[in-house]
């Protein structure tokens, strides 16, 4: 398994471990409960280090990330961060990810640690026609996320960027405990927080600074049990669950970071062709109605039907119910409407809702 | 820390035995495992089972566990406590948190269960 150059911190913390996409990473330290609600009510600290990192750069790098995604990057200025997607000419998904604009010849992509290799290959094979430069930089990069309404207070001490001029999907360069980071207002948690990456070999004084400032204000280190139900109550998706190479962009409710005005790119014409047709299904946010927790790959029952199956769901720490993400057939999408889940060998009864489930007070 | 008037099984269940009755429930070690408990589902009192047949299901955040029962017997009742905080799995696993109530059928299955300094070494062995 790999390691993260944090692993040994996470032990010292008592950090349950296990193997997730090669990597031996923290589930949870003091109990996905504990870690959930922390972060949504003063902050938590995670280590992403398993995350890609790869460089686009050259004469036609916009062009290039222009013709890959379905966003319109030439909306970002130098310091600015956008939430897009690798697109296959299907529509359907690559990989979803953030690319930061680091100058107009340089743009920085974060991927799926689960889809690192795969990524790669697929931006480094789609160059013809364009003058540029492919880098897989993940091994060099470390990372940590800071979230929580506490993050800006716990963070700034430690760094000389003036994060309260930060505004959020906002990136910027320079110490963090003495280290050199790129510091992005980013998370995948649906509170406040920032994203430090660094390519220090010895980076262990950002985890254990933040801890150290963190702690006697409530912060606690965060597993990926817990990186899961915040994602999912912000309806953030997972790709693998939620998202994937058989799911087009529009079905998984994702048109807000589709700008067809922006010029060719890799899908386009069968996104105009689903917007003309209308959709046979949708992705919808659901809560149960009876007692249980609806899981991934659980079934789903429109009538006496099997019509998909879960795709991420929960019992949501915040909210205390059970919620879950899932294809419906489009009749059956509106919110209100009722279906099954099969639980074991019963038949729940199950809600479309209103999503995001969880949505933060305020938004810098 | 696990009582020793308790017999256990290798999944982590307790039997602690009343006269010819057995009060079931799981151990710290399997609490501490399945992680923050929400959910318990429990069987129909008078239900009949054979030994390692399936008591009920708890959910956690994460994961979804079978509770066995030690051995055979009739559900004479069940932990209702438990809809409302299943958390007392978490915070009392051998108390308060107890499962079910059976009416044991074969007090020679007992035997076959494991005592308290036996489970004791089982869960050190799993450790390493």
């Amino acid at each position: 398994m790999k390691k993260t150059r944090f692993n040994e911190l996470h032990k010292k913390l008592g950090a349950k471990m296990v193997e997730f996409v090669g990597w031996e990473m923290p589930i949870e330290y003091k109990g996905i409960i504990d870690e959930h609600m922390a972060v949504r009510t003063r902050a938590g600290l995670f280590d992403v280090s398993h995350m890609g990192e790869v460089f686009v750069t050259g004469k036609d790098a916009l062009a290039y990330v222009q013709w890959l995604t379905p966003n319109d990057a030439a909306r970002l200025l130098p310091g600015q961060v956008q939430y897009t997607a690798l697109m296959t000419p299907e529509s359907t998904f690559v990989d979803d990810m953030l690319v930061y604009c680091i100058n107009p010849r340089t743009y920085f992509l974060v991927v799926n640690a689960a889809n690192v290799d795969k990524d790669f290959a697929w931006i480094a094979g789609h160059t013809k026609g364009f003058e540029v430069r492919v880098e897989n930089q993940s091994d060099a990069y470390s990372q940590v996320a800071l979230q929580g309404p506490l993050a800006e207070k716990i963070l700034q001490p430690l760094t000389d960027i003036a994060l309260g001029a930060m505004k959020s999907f906002w990136w910027s360069k320079g110490k963090v405990a003495g280290i050199e980071c790129l510091v992005s207002r980013t998370g995948y948690t649906g509170e406040d927080g920032f994203e430090v990456y660094s390519t220090d070999p010895d980076p262990g004084a950002v985890w254990t600074s933040i801890i150290e400032k963190g702690t006697p204000l409530g912060l606690l280190p965060i597993g990926l049990g817990a990186r899961d139900t915040l994602r999912l109550e912000s309806k953030l998706m997972l790709y693998g669950n939620d998202i994937s190479d058989k799911t087009t962009v529009l079905e998984a409710d994702l048109k807000w970071i589709v700008k067809l005005q922006k010029g060719d790119f890799l899908g386009k014409p069968v996104i105009e062709k689903q917007l003309a047709e209308g959709l046979q299904r949708k992705l919808v946010g659901f809560e149960l109605i009876d007692k249980g927790i609806a899981r991934p790959h659980y079934p789903v029952y429109v009538g006496a039907q099997k019509v998909s199956e879960v795709c991420s769901g929960t019992f949501s720490p915040f909210l205390k119910k059970p919620i879950g993400l899932a294809y419906l057939p489009i009749g059956a999408t509106a919110i209100g409407t009722e279906f099954e889940v099969g639980i074991r060998d019963k038949m729940t009864r199950a809600k479309v809702i209103p999503t995001p489930f969880y949505k933060r007070a305020d938004k810098k | 820390m696990y009582p020793s008037d308790f017999y256990y099984t290798k999944d982590h269940e307790w039997i602690k035995v009343e006269g010819n009755e057995g009060l079931v429930g799981i151990t710290d070690f399997a609490q501490h495992q399945l992680g923050d408990i929400i959910f318990v589902e429990l069987p129909q009192v008078g239900a009949e089972l054979a030994a390692h047949q399936s008591i009920g299901v708890v959910e956690s955040v994460k994961s979804v566990s079978d509770v066995y029962s030690p051995v055979a017997g009739k559900i004479v009742a069940v932990n209702d406590g438990l809809s409302q905080t299943a958390d007392l799995l978490n915070k009392d696993p051998h108390g308060r948190g107890w499962i079910v109530r059976l009416k044991i059928k074969d007090r020679k299955e007992l035997e076959g269960l494991m005592k308290v300094s036996d489970y004791e070494k089982f869960l050190e062995g799993l450790e390493s």
